[in-house]
């Protein structure tokens, strides 16, 4: 059962990937876990480009990064008010 | 936040940012893209803006009237242009079947309604994410 | 580590078994005799260019064939943001602050 170059990159993206999904879950600051979202998002756009379907990797990036802010803004407000 | 880098670079891009969602929005019939990512993107411009120089600088960009306005007339947009298939004799929403001239495939003009369809569509889903972003940054929680 | 904690434990790796086990009975990806291959797909592989003039597909499905399924998810973005809009919005010059 032979893996080539492709398969070796895609099995790295899918790694880093749950990395990314469980660090956001574990990590203790919320800034940082925004960040990390953002990376788990542009992670998935590249995987949508590696199965040949350009359209969901544009949305993908453009979804992923306008969330990120949107999610920001919320726990700037939030948080603020808690505290 | 409010950095003279990030201004700067802000003001830089913001104009290349515009022109590649609306580009996204109007190739959407030939190129990879269509209109929620072109709107996406669009909004992402203005949300940037508005991130850097303060809620107040990003509405004088793009006022609360411009943005109620795409908000409330895209959906009927979309609904008139269903309309004209009923008007050319064909069910709602008719692009082929209603007898509109397709045009040749590849071209800026080519898809008949598609085309005017996507633009409304971009704009609807531009101005949902951009009032979802002031409404959060305005308001009071 | 208490009750709570092994009961978590338990499902969550009872959770994974049962998704890993769903994952490995998919089709593999690619194949054109995979079961999404069906005729619904040769019709619109074979014939959107002619039908629709579009030569990106997903636009054809999207604003063409499926287009009354795109009103109603634009219909769907405008109640979202008048769902923020009457649960952030406080009154304004009108009513002032709440």
């Amino acid at each position: 059962m032979g893996f080539s170059m492709v398969d070796y990159g895609n099995m790295a993206m899918l790694i880093i990937l749950a990395a990314s999904a469980l660090t956001v879950y574990f990590i203790r600051d919320l800034l940082h876990a925004v960040i990390v979202y953002g990376v788990f998002s542009l992670i998935m756009a590249v995987i949508w480009l590696q199965m040949n379907s350009p359209d969901l990797a544009i949305t993908e990036a453009a979804a992923g990064v306008a969330t990120t802010v949107l999610m920001m803004l919320v726990i700037f407000r939030t948080s603020r008010r808690e505290e | 936040m409010r950095d003279i880098i990030f201004k700067r670079i802000i003001t830089l891009i913001l104009p290349f940012i515009q022109v590649y969602g609306f580009y996204v929005i109007f190739h959407g019939q030939i190129s990879p893209g269509g209109s929620f990512a072109g709107g996406i993107i669009v909004a992402l411009g203005i949300i940037a803006y508005a991130t850097a120089f303060g809620a107040e600088e990003g509405r004088a960009v793009l006022p609360e009237k411009v943005t109620t306005w795409a908000e409330s007339y895209g959906t009927l947009w979309y609904a008139l242009l269903g309309m004209v298939g009923i008007v050319k004799g064909g069910p709602f929403l008719a692009n082929r079947l209603a007898g509109i001239d397709l045009g040749v495939p590849g071209t800026l003009s080519s898809g008949g309604l598609i085309a005017l369809l996507g633009i409304g569509v971009g704009i609807r889903v531009a101005s949902t994410m951009v009032t979802l972003f002031f409404t959060m940054l305005e308001e009071e929680v | 580590m208490n009750l709570r904690t092994l009961l978590v434990l338990l499902i969550a790796t009872l959770a994974v078994y049962v998704m890993l086990g769903a994952a490995a009975e998919l089709p593999p990806y690619g194949v054109p005799d995979s079961p999404a291959f069906n005729q619904l797909a040769e019709r619109y592989v074979g014939k959107a260019l002619e039908e629709t003039g579009v030569l990106n597909m997903v636009t054809s499905i999207v604003l063409d064939y499926r287009a009354y399924d795109t009103m109603f998810e634009t219909i769907v973005l405008f109640t979202a943001a008048l769902a923020v809009i009457v649960a952030l919005k406080t009154g304004g010059e009108t009513g002032g602050k709440r």
